[in-house]
């Protein structure tokens, strides 16, 4: 798939492993959160870079002691009307400080691009075909944010009230 | 009987996408606001056929949810069964002057 | 009155552009109806029995003339010439077309209106007192939150893809006319004893398949502190709220299942950690908020003029419609009008074009060019001039909008059921007219006093059903329309849930089940006392009993 990093298609580095496929010995390797718990030793032992993916279900919480280790964090959207990974997104950023790569997985639509930068996704695996154009779009649209998020965007109350 | 017999009379209805305008299919595969004894469905067969043609016009962005309804039909005047679609295909009781013409005439519910 | 500035002003603008080209790549085929339906319902258009419906949205209530003549203009150039408002303030049209809908929102945003999340997996409309800045019992006027929160909830994007719909409302006076505790969120303002003012929080309230009354989450939040506290309950909610099943996805539920001591502390720690951030509403924004609202140029009341005076007593329709529709408003002089729009004939909500244009004329002469929009479906014009009560009570008589009624048994709330709604198992209008004809008579609406019935056309209640001390649902039972009522709900702030009274009635049964439960009322009430007092003492036994007898053991 795709893969959008600022607005454009980029290389992935990144591989997903899934749960029931051996680890490759080098490379950057994106596991799921069980595996990630059952393994952690010998991942972190492995000496190259590792992601976790959470479902819709899991929690910033459920990796917040790991983040120092974590070189990019998946999210999914099993569907995109499961908007509990924006709330996890804006937690791993704002509540936890993490730096690394907050990557949208899953059904990820250019329609919500903007909610999904502002709550701090800077990653996004898209559709085939979704590229570049539909990013400047979805992103460019909407200039005004009524409410702070996780991006730097000015909130509509603190630009009427610059001192 | 006939197997056509025993089935419960039928058309497809859906929503025209452009304007939300609640229409039937016809026999051409064309939709009207009007049911039309050409799109009336007596057979299985036909049923399946109709069913592929709605769903192709849903893909191609003419029309929204296409689903089949019962209906009757008095040589030629279709109308639907229950209430609910017959105020699809006529326009709200509180509101006669708003049904539509082209369903309409002297049809009431 | 809120006014955007050019920041408001360009979000409606820049959302206008952004539906357009939704509806031209939807249109073109570019993106699936499933993709596409939660974006249109973010721009309140459903797709329903007949054709679209847009429902408009009327923050806490509020218009403008201005306002309304362009709800006139649009429902003349774009649907069919009427408008329906609605039990959360905002106003429907029943026949757009989709292609046409980013044209009207386009002339909306001209007039600083929207349809922006009216409906969708988000915030619903703000919705208040349509007495605020008015109302003699007011501890602060409630507008002033909803546009607070109005704006921190439009496009949030954490929160635009909740578990289900999520919809609050204020009240600025412990009199609560907004029903708030049949809200996911209420906020009920108080003031301390010290004198400052802050908010009661209630969590969990809501009307729908399962019924319940919100509970207080906090008892006083300082003001500074109410953005921060509402984004943790929402963060909890978006992220534990059912997602599993559509019935049982409010936060109600949430409530119900955690308790609310749990849920208590899983907000507070959430909302701990993000109280001191930039949700902290600056003291200067409040302000600029609250100037907005500022009361309008009052005159000075003339030297004598107490309430009293008003009536005339040898024109006694006018003396009813002082006495029923006008309440008491907490400048001298003044007083606060309701114009009933549930007159013998009309469909309740409802008015048409050529109404809008002269309610809006009349709102100009006779209070400061605004008006409001009830969560009952009536208008308000909140400012008038005791000495003008005459002469608005004589245009509106020629506009039919005074019908003594308000709270009466014909000032009815009705949702639009099986005649326009996809949802609805039964047709709701044409009940409530049947229902306002029967007690037409005047005088012996004004005998039975205050009660409010309630029609809902399914078990969704946007007729507030549950609410009514006498509530209505319609039900589909094999194909026909039948009708269960239920007794005693009432949305004010001893708010309680109405009690299904047995089996449903048939549609010709349902006008005498309701001649013989106010029969009834009318037999046991003691002096002074309401339909609801009365149910309230004796319970649901001779109601039943009288609609339900038991068959005759003597008979063969």
């Amino acid at each position: 798939m795709p893969l959008l990093k600022g607005g454009k298609p980029v290389n992935d580095p990144w591989v997903h492993v899934a749960d029931e496929v051996a680890i490759p010995a080098t490379g950057a390797v994106i596991v799921g959160l069980k595996r990630w718990r059952r393994e952690r030793e010998s991942l972190l032992k492995r000496g190259h870079p590792v992601g976790v993916r959470l479902k819709s279900n899991h929690t910033a919480g459920d990796v917040a002691d790991d983040l120092d280790h974590l070189g990019v964090i998946a999210l999914a959207f099993p569907v995109f009307t499961d908007g509990r990974a924006y709330s996890n997104a804006r937690r791993l950023r704002e509540r936890h400080g993490y730096q690394g790569e907050v990557r949208a997985i899953g059904n990820v639509l250019a329609d919500q691009y903007l909610f999904m930068q502002r709550c701090g996704f800077d990653a996004f695996e898209v559709r085939e075909g979704d590229g570049e154009k539909g990013w400047d779009k979805a992103t460019g649209m909407i200039s005004v944010f009524y409410q702070p998020a996780a991006d730097d965007q000015q909130s509509v109350a603190s630009l009427r009230h610059r001192d | 009987m006939t197997e056509e017999e025993q089935v419960a009379l039928k058309i497809f209805t859906a929503n025209r996408l452009s304007d939300g305008i609640v229409v039937f299919l016809c026999g051409d595969g064309s939709w009207t606001e009007a049911p039309d004894a050409s799109g009336v469905i007596g057979s299985t067969d036909m049923e399946t056929r109709m069913k592929a043609v709605a769903d192709a016009a849903e893909e191609a962005a003419i029309v929204v949810g296409p689903y089949p309804i019962e209906v009757s039909n008095e040589g030629g005047d279709v109308r639907p069964l229950s209430l609910r679609e017959s105020i699809r295909a006529y326009g709200p009781t509180t509101h006669p002057e708003f049904a539509k013409q082209s369903a309409v005439a002297n049809k009431g519910y | 009155m809120y006014r955007y500035d050019e920041l408001d002003q360009r979000l409606v603008d820049e959302r206008v552009e952004q539906f357009r080209d939704q509806v031209a790549r939807r249109l073109a085929g570019e993106i699936t109806e499933d993709e596409f339906k939660p974006l249109r319902l973010m721009n309140g258009l459903y797709l329903q029995l007949h054709a679209y419906m847009l429902r408009i949205g009327i923050p806490y209530g509020m218009l403008t003339s201005t306002q309304l003549r362009t709800l006139a203009e649009i429902s003349r150039k774009y649907d069919r010439g009427y408008g329906h408002f609605t039990t959360r303030q905002c106003l429907q049209l029943n026949w757009p077309k989709l292609e046409e809908t980013p044209d009207i929102l386009a002339q909306l945003a001209k007039v600083q209106m929207h349809a922006i999340q009216t409906s969708g997996n988000s915030f619903r409309n703000v919705t208040a007192d349509q007495y605020a800045g008015a109302a003699a019992d007011e501890i602060e006027d409630s507008r002033i939150w909803a546009e607070i929160i109005r704006q921190w909830s439009t496009l949030h994007p954490e929160f635009s893809f909740l578990p289900r719909k999520f919809k609050i409302a204020v009240t600025g006076s412990p009199h609560d006319r907004a029903a708030v505790r049949f809200h996911d969120i209420g906020i009920v303002l108080h003031k301390a004893p010290d004198g400052e003012i802050g908010f009661e929080i209630l969590i969990g309230g809501g009307l729908g398949r399962t019924p319940m009354i919100g509970q207080t989450l906090r008892k006083f939040l300082p003001k500074k502190h109410l953005l921060s506290y509402l984004e943790a309950m929402l963060r909890i909610y978006n992220l534990m709220g059912r997602r599993d099943n559509k019935y049982k996805a409010r936060i109600k539920i949430l409530v119900f299942e955690l308790g609310i001591d749990e849920l208590q502390k899983l907000i507070e720690d959430e909302w701990n950690e993000i109280k001191d951030g930039p949700l902290a509403l600056p003291q200067a924004e409040i302000d600029r908020i609250t100037e907005q609202f500022a009361a309008p140029p009052f005159q000075a009341p003339a030297p004598a003029s107490p309430g009293t005076q008003v009536r005339k007593l040898d024109n006694p329709a006018f003396d009813d419609w002082v006495r029923v529709n006008v309440a008491e408003h907490k400048q001298p002089g003044y007083a606060i009008v309701n114009l009933s729009l549930k007159g013998l004939g009309r469909v309740p909500g409802d008015l048409t074009a050529a109404e809008m244009d002269s309610v809006a004329d009349l709102s100009d002469q006779f209070s400061f060019g605004e008006l409001r929009v009830t969560h009952e479906q009536n208008l308000v014009f909140a400012h008038v001039l005791e000495a003008d009560l005459l002469p608005l009570w004589q245009s509106l008589s020629s506009l039919e909008l005074t019908t003594p009624n308000l709270n009466m048994i014909s000032d009815i709330i009705c949702c639009p059921g099986l005649d326009y709604c996809s949802l609805a198992n039964a047709r709701s209008i044409p009940v409530a007219g049947r229902i306002s004809t029967r007690f037409q008579d005047l005088k012996r609406q004004h005998d039975i006093g205050e009660l409010r019935l309630k029609i809902s056309g399914c078990i969704n209640a946007c007729g507030h059903h549950h609410a009514g001390h006498i509530g209505i649902l319609g039900v589909d039972r094999s194909g026909e329309e039948y009708y269960q009522i239920t007794l005693g709900g009432d949305a004010g702030e001893n708010a309680s849930i109405g009690k299904v009274i047995g089996p449903a009635f048939s549609s010709d049964d349902v006008i005498d089940a309701v001649e013989t439960i106010v029969a009834t009322y009318l037999e046991i009430r003691e002096p002074g006392e309401t339909f609801l007092a009365s149910y309230r003492r004796i319970g649901e036994k001779p109601f039943k009993e009288r609609l339900y007898p038991e068959p005759n053991h003597a008979a063969a």
